[in-house]
């Protein structure tokens, strides 16, 4: 059985380009002494089956931002205004920012699912990659018999290009890539509609970010989700980007085609940041774009 | 494997050091106590040969015999559980270490127990909800942690024996009506009432150590990345309790389990004396009073090789469930 | 080469909100101010003994036992003198009441302080001394010398210390307080050996550890200078952690009539209480001072360890307050709700 058959065809091609998130004067402060206001009204949309890349330095407000749509924030942080919809594909709209108790639990990894930034401690170190990946199937479709639970778990690593014998293995036992690739497969498990990922390639090394971010691509035209992509390098959401949001001490400063950007960056600040990768082709000490664009 | 055989190997190296060190120490010590106790044991009767031969195998004092010799003897002798007679009638050390040390580990085991679940399971939901009112029992359990254990058993035989009536404060079970321990319903309901005071003790004293360490690991866990992966994946909140956080706060506690077990040891061991209760504890104190060195040497060996065995359980049970640790060996 | 540099790659949002206005303005990146000087450092332990309730209380129940035991025992009668009334209970005369040989309970505390406090402190002292021997060094060491300093410390944790200490005691027939905080010491040290090696195994790693041994410094002055210092607040923690080890040990010991022969202490105390019927006669001023004092002591020197505890470890201090905090701004959005919902009505 292939993989399609066994999680579900995902999003059919023709609803591309329709809205599956929204985020409307979303602010989030951290209430601490003195507070410090983390997202400032921020709004975005993101469309159904694109790659969003969210980019800026650290502290911009990024990943507050990534766990604030997801109802992931912790204390002191506290998400103060805006709202927060999904536009579920069967045509219902979904408050995420108002979800609370079971709904919010039911609706969490089965529309959308995170990738988180350093597999390193993403995964519980005490228990089976097996079980990890099986109680999200026992949790959301508890109708699963144990060997359908099996199966689905080795096609999925297969699918990320993990040996599924690496199913009984612990967390400490594998490589840096390899556990990424996990968490990638988990959160492929129920073909949720938006995936965020939230720094996925910062930790690993060039050859096998190339690797991961070239699946991530095949898997997303082979399931159709979304994806929000969180990083500080603008290159690579360059080429792999849709649209791109270049956010700035919790405002979003800039926000177009990945194109559009790269050949003619409107804020000063967006300016900045491409000027500031220092470039593999043209002259010694040729940026990404000559500084400051004339 | 390779982690088994360590933690084995580790314990019969403790476990040799143990029962050398319990030859060593009357040999070291100032004064001579093979002596001491063989005149003692002249002033009440009179020992064979054989017992004499026993006293100063355990105690040193043979001169006809190289260290060496000794050193074998005696281990000769812990092999075929010879550890010498008592002063008092001359009874073998075994026999009366046998009717005590039933006793103590029924209380002192249970009560250890349970005070670790409780312990560990009160620290466990504590932690959980963080920043209630529950959080100020913390610091009032750690108070407890500081009380010395006999000092609580006087203050409840204070209260609730002397003062209340309500639970007798010395032996185990009801030494009048009963001369000897039998398999009846009474016997067993005195049993009960001599032991609850005892046993409160213990959990009162205990208990704070275990919800202290658990507390703090779980607030400690629950802003570890993987947490938030869980709740990100919309598991539900019992199993991330439960399988996600608790699973990985207990294991300091269990790996500290050794250092815990010492205090609740030393703990029992003055507790009994309080209350009389007839096991190990009183057993090494009045060995102490009465110089009664074999016997004192035969009670330190069997304290140490229990808590040497409940180490040893707690070991392998935290190889069992920490993976890290068996790759790690 | 782009003309301006200032791109300020660690901005956080702390910096921008301590800026004038947050946004950047065109090519310019306003400095800065930096933050005013730090106040005088007695003003700021004064904060921190506000800010640290646990601590406050702790520091003044040790200081405030410590003053007694010292201070004290001037004011009091002999605790030897025995020629007053026995079994009598507080009066005006004997603020704490008398034993059943006559002895005034209040100098019997007064001293007993005296007595436990020098064994506990000679202990816990002796102790972290061989902690720090045992533990770091064989730490740092690595190789053999650790493989043989940590099979000696888990040996000596497992064999059970007040069962040897009472062994040991019982072979000694005059025991003076040095002795048995030597022997307290000895049955002791090696739990904190064991916490102390682990953390200088892992500082061994840290890259300044590394610098100092490429540049050849010798393994001791490394121990001292780079390792020890970074141990400290954990050292302390031990330290602290001795002292009431040794002090419940003491009073343990004493109890069972194996503490310091002819000296006072509060275990001491507690021992003629037990034997003089205490308990059975109802005598309560006779047995709940010396242990109410333990617990005392042992429970400001816990308080203070906890709030070391705390600085070592953020997570324990900021998560439940946060979590409180959270909880206060729940009600209050909930309340302003209810009235937006009263209003519309």
């Amino acid at each position: 059985m292939s993989l399609q058959e066994l999680i579900g065809a995902g999003t059919k091609k023709d609803l591309w380009g329709q809205p599956v998130l929204t985020a409307e004067n979303v602010s989030i402060t951290y209430e601490v002494d003195p507070p410090v206001h983390a997202v400032k009204n921020v709004s975005l949309t993101l469309k159904r089956g694109e790659i969003l890349g969210l980019a800026g330095e650290s502290g911009c407000g990024k990943t507050t931002l990534a766990f604030g749509m997801n109802q992931l924030l912790k204390p002191p942080a506290h998400f103060r205004e805006g709202k927060v919809t999904f536009h579920d594909e069967s045509g219902e709209d979904i408050i995420v920012s108002e979800l609370v108790g079971e709904k919010l639990r039911r609706f969490r990894w089965d529309k959308i699912s995170m990738v988180f930034q350093g597999a390193m401690n993403s995964l519980n170190p005490v228990v089976t990659v097996r079980k990890q990946l099986h109680d999200v199937f026992t949790t959301h479709r508890p109708g699963m018999r144990k060997d359908e639970r099996e199966a689905r778990s080795a096609r999925l690593l297969e699918r990320v290009n993990v040996d599924p014998r690496r199913l009984g293995s612990y967390a400490h036992e594998l490589s840096g890539g390899m556990r990424q690739r996990v968490m990638i497969a988990m959160a492929l498990a129920l073909n949720p509609q938006v995936m965020i990922m939230d720094e996925p390639t910062t930790a690993l090394d060039v050859v096998v970010q190339r690797g991961i971010l070239r699946e991530i691509m095949e898997l997303r035209e082979e399931f159709g989700f979304a994806v929000i992509f969180i990083t500080h390098d603008l290159p690579m959401l360059l080429e792999i980007s849709d649209r791109i949001a270049v956010m700035l001490e919790g405002e979003i400063v800039e926000f177009d085609s990945a194109e559009n950007i790269y050949k003619n960056a409107q804020h000063p600040y967006t300016r900045r940041l491409l000027s500031s990768f220092p470039s593999l082709t043209g002259k010694r000490g040729d940026f990404v774009r000559t500084g400051g664009h004339q | 494997m390779k982690f088994y055989v360590r933690k084995f190997a580790f314990y019969l190296i403790t476990l040799w050091a143990a029962i050398s060190l319990n030859f060593a120490l009357p040999r070291m010590m100032p004064g001579d106590p093979a002596t001491i106790m063989l005149s003692k044991m002249f002033r009440s009767g009179t020992p064979t040969p054989e017992q004499i031969k026993a006293v100063e195998s355990l105690l040193g004092g043979t001169k006809d015999m190289s260290l060496w010799d000794q050193y074998l003897d005696y281990w000769q002798r812990i092999f075929s559980w010879d550890l010498g007679i008592s002063i008092t009638n001359f009874v073998p050390v075994t026999e009366l270490i046998g009717s005590a040390l039933p006793w103590t580990l029924g209380l002192v085991g249970l009560a250890t127990i349970l005070s670790f679940l409780i312990g560990i399971i009160g620290g466990a939901i504590i932690g959980w909800k963080r920043g209630t009112v529950l959080d100020h029992i913390i610091p009032a359990t750690t108070l407890m942690q500081s009380i010395p254990y006999f000092w609580v058993a006087m203050v409840m035989v204070f209260i609730f024996s002397t003062s209340l009536g309500w639970f007798p404060n010395v032996w185990a079970y009801d030494a009048y009506g009963f001369s000897e321990p039998e398999w009846s319903w009474d016997f067993i309901k005195s049993v009960l009432l001599h032991g609850t005071l005892p046993a409160i003790t213990i959990i009162i004293s205990a208990v704070g150590g275990w919800l202290l360490g658990m507390r703090n690991m779980m607030v400690s866990t629950l802003s570890e990345d993987f947490i938030t992966t869980a709740e990100a994946k919309g598991l539900r909140s019992g199993r991330i309790m439960w399988g996600y956080t608790v699973r990985n706060a207990v294991m300091p506690s269990i790996y500290g389990f050794a250092v815990s077990l010492a205090f609740v040891v030393a703990g029992s061991v003055v507790m009994e004396q309080v209350f009389s209760y007839p096991g190990i504890g009183k057993l090494l104190i009045s060995s102490v009073r009465d110089n009664d060195f074999a016997l004192m040497q035969g009670v330190f060996l069997v304290i140490t090789m229990t808590v040497l065995v409940a180490n040893f359980l707690m070991d392998m049970f935290y190889g069992f469930i920490d993976p890290r640790a068996r790759h790690n060996a | 080469m782009p003309k301006n540099t200032e791109l300020d790659i660690t901005a956080s949002p702390t910096a921008a909100a301590a800026t004038e206005n947050g946004a950047v303005q065109g090519e310019e990146i306003e400095v800065v101010k930096a933050p005013d000087a730090k106040p005088a450092r007695i003003v700021r332990f004064g904060r921190y003994l506000k800010n640290n309730p646990k601590f406050t209380v702790g520091l003044s129940i040790v200081i405030a036992v410590v003053a007694f035991s010292f201070i004290a025992p001037f004011f009091t009668q002999n605790p030897r003198f025995y020629d007053n009334p026995a079994y009598d209970p507080p009066s005006a005369d004997h603020l704490l009441g008398t034993t059943k040989l006559g002895h005034d309970m209040l100098a019997q505390l007064a001293h007993g302080s005296r007595g436990s406090l020098i064994v506990g402190v000679t202990a816990g002292v002796i102790a972290v001394i061989l902690s720090v021997l045992f533990g770091v060094v064989g730490g740092y060491l690595g190789g053999w010398t650790d493989e043989i300093l940590s099979l000696f410390t888990s040996v000596m944790l497992v064999i059970p210390g007040l069962p040897l200490a009472i062994v040991l005691s019982a072979y000694l027939s005059s025991r003076s307080l040095w002795l048995v905080a030597l022997v307290l010491a000895i049955t002791g040290w090696a739990g904190s050996a064991i916490v102390l090696r682990s953390q200088a195994r892992s500082l061994r790693t840290r890259d300044y550890v590394y610098a100092a041994r490429v540049a050849g410094e010798r393994p001791l002055r490394i121990i001292t200078v780079e390792i020890l210092p970074n141990l400290l607040p954990l050292v302390a923690a031990q330290f602290l952690f001795a002292l009431i080890l040794a002090i419940l040990g003491e009073a343990g010991l004493s109890y069972l009539g194996l503490g310091p022969t002819g000296s006072i202490t509060w275990g001491t105390i507690l021992n003629q209480a037990q034997t003089g019927g205490a308990l059975t006669m109802g005598a309560w001023w006779w047995f709940i001072p010396p242990g109410l004092m333990i617990a005392l002591v042992g429970g400001g020197l816990s308080l203070i360890n906890f709030s070391i505890d705390e600085i070592i470890n953020p997570k324990l201090r900021f998560a439940p307050e946060a979590a409180k905090r959270a909880r206060k701004i729940e009600k209050r959005l909930a309340k302003r709700q209810a009235k937006k919902a009263k209003v519309a009505a």
